[in-house]
């Protein structure tokens, strides 16, 4: 039975291994920012960083640099520029993101024409977006895991009290920046994109407080990371292509069904709001 | 620099900047950045498919596009709309991955897709855009009224009847529409910074719609020409003056309105 869904030399593949311990921690990291995300409804923002951040990649690597520096330097460097002209008010705060992230892809755009002159490279621009959770190499794990921890630590520093408001967007945003950054240079910017956001707002949906729903979005984008791996190594002889389907595919997809099945629930909003109604709260709370 | 090939350039981007510019000005105004940004990125996947099938790219775009709009509007009935964009955003570049994935050379169309290929205009794909960017704009102008009032004020505009959702709907079909035809021709990321930065730097320079949304429409302009001749002349990509242009725009219109500010109203010391 297990051998049908586990194709033979799954779990003896070391580049499966690897995939697998990446693909928890930046799982459960973005599950843990993500929730901060949700809540203060900066999806955009942590989508656009993750599209920025592989500008400095791309920067990086046209001047030599480490590419890791590169997304870290791009990605902080965005989050602060993005505070600084943003404004306080959330459309105000989507403005900033979009001009910032229209300057950074701008740029993007001139590092991949610079950089394909001189090494033709004309795969980059869809590595950018996609990335390739299959080709990390294990050297990069400890470093992922101690910013990993880094990141998720200011969302705690934030929660404290007594902190003036501004300060904590700014800490927030560049936490989100460490985290996006990070998980958009191993497993692209659609993946990266899709773990923040898809399994914090299902959970938002069902769990109560910001702890639980942490818990239950680290489970979900855990779940989801690992069946769509299983799934990616199991259809390598899948037609049409027989080169297997995108990891990409299968998380977005579980993701996002998992957010439409959260759907089924009633949402817990509703109860809020129809508190004067006893007769619809007992029809809306959830059995 | 203005010979035959390139006059198809010069009037291709300037109906461009005029779509971009009006739909922009709405974007900006009602907070779609990022729907702006997801629906002309996300239809690509829908040129990905056209491709796999033998289509016509337009044909997929423009199904692509229409469905990330609707996909967006849907969700945005029961959750956040920014949730809403982003889910159907990684849907639409998922289903992309797996599209390109199936193909064997999509990595050079992709690249042109995502930034545009304005300097290879040719004289028959001059025509839809000019057409479509009229049909967008006449919409725009069909329901200014309703829109302006559900951009600017929703709880009034609620109250004289006008539903929110449907005029969210209703805008970002035209948003789609106006995507899927400029998408392949100056990419999804000149699309978004003229959206984008031309929209955000008129509305910190003015307060009134009208004139905010023709010096929309006018710094939009001045980008995108300015970015075809420095272009032109340096070789360097298009995208890349047009994205810096729009931000150092925007980044102007704000310390100017810090300064007249300042002038207008002095601290009291």
């Amino acid at each position: 039975m297990l051998r049908y869904i586990f194709e033979p030399g799954f779990f003896g593949s070391g580049p499966v291994h690897v995939a697998l311990a990446v693909g928890t921690v930046i799982a459960v990291t973005s599950a843990v920012v993500g929730v901060f995300t949700v809540i203060r409804g900066q999806s955009f923002a942590g989508h656009a960083l993750g599209d920025l951040s592989t500008t400095g990649g791309s920067g990086a690597f046209l001047v030599g640099v480490n590419q890791f520096w590169g997304y870290l330097a791009f990605g902080a460097g965005a989050a602060a520029f993005m505070e600084m002209i943003g404004v306080q008010r959330r459309r105000g705060r989507d403005v900033a993101t979009g001009v910032v992230l229209g300057a950074g892809l701008g740029l993007a755009a001139l590092f991949l024409y610079l950089g394909t002159q001189y090494s033709s490279t004309t795969g980059a621009s869809f590595t950018i977006l996609f990335g390739s959770i299959f080709v990390i190499t294990s050297s990069t794990v400890p470093a992922l895991v101690t910013s990993a921890l880094l990141s998720s630590l200011s969302p705690d520093i934030a929660a404290a009290r007594g902190v003036p408001v501004r300060a904590v967007g700014a800490a927030f945003l560049m936490a989100l920046a460490v985290s996006v950054a990070l998980s958009a240079v191993i497993i692209g910017s659609v993946l990266s994109t899709a773990l923040l956001i898809g399994p914090a707002a299902t959970a938002l949906r069902v769990a109560k407080g910001p702890v639980r729903a942490m818990a239950v979005a680290a489970g979900i984008g855990v779940a989801a990371t690992w069946i769509g791996i299983v799934l990616a190594y199991d259809s390598f002889y899948w037609p049409p292509a027989r080169r297997g389907w995108p990891v990409s595919f299968f998380v977005v997809t579980l993701i996002v069904g998992c957010y439409l099945v959260s759907y089924l629930r009633p949402q817990r909003e509703r109860q809020d709001t129809a508190r004067e109604a006893p007769d619809t709260e007992q029809v809306c709370s959830p059995a | 620099m203005f010979s035959g090939l390139m006059l198809n350039t010069w009037i291709a981007a300037t109906a461009v900047a005029v779509i971009a510019g009006v739909t922009g000005f709405f974007a900006v105004l009602r907070g779609s950045t990022f729907a702006a940004h997801a629906i002309p990125n996300g239809a690509f996947a829908g040129a990905a498919g056209a491709s796999l099938l033998g289509l016509n790219a337009f044909a997929g775009l423009a199904v692509f596009s229409v469905a990330g709009a609707l996909g967006i509007a849907g969700l945005s009935r029961r959750s956040r709309p920014d949730v809403a964009t982003a889910l159907t955003f990684v849907m639409m570049l998922g289903i992309g991955a797996l599209f390109v994935s199936w193909s064997t050379e999509y990595a050079q169309e992709a690249y042109s897709l995502l930034f545009g290929e304005v300097f290879g205009v040719s004289a028959g794909e001059v025509l839809p855009i000019v057409v479509l960017g009229a049909v967008s704009i006449v919409a725009i102008i069909v329901m200014f009224r309703p829109l302006m009032l559900s951009s600017a004020m929703p709880e009034v505009a609620e109250a004289r009847g006008v539903s929110p959702r449907r005029m969210e709907l209703a805008f970002l079909l035209v948003m789609a529409l106006a995507t899927s035809m400029t998408v392949p021709v100056v990419g999804a990321l000149l699309m978004f910074s003229l959206m984008i930065g031309p929209a955000a730097a008129a509305r910190s320079l003015t307060a009134r719609p009208m004139l905010a949304m023709l010096l929309s429409v006018a710094i939009a302009l001045i980008t995108v020409w300015t970015g075809i001749a420095v272009s032109y002349q340096s070789n360097w990509p298009l995208g890349f003056f047009v994205g810096l242009m729009g931000a150092a725009f925007f980044l102007f219109a704000r310390a100017y309105r810090v300064v007249a500010r300042g002038l207008q109203a002095p601290p009291a010391a």
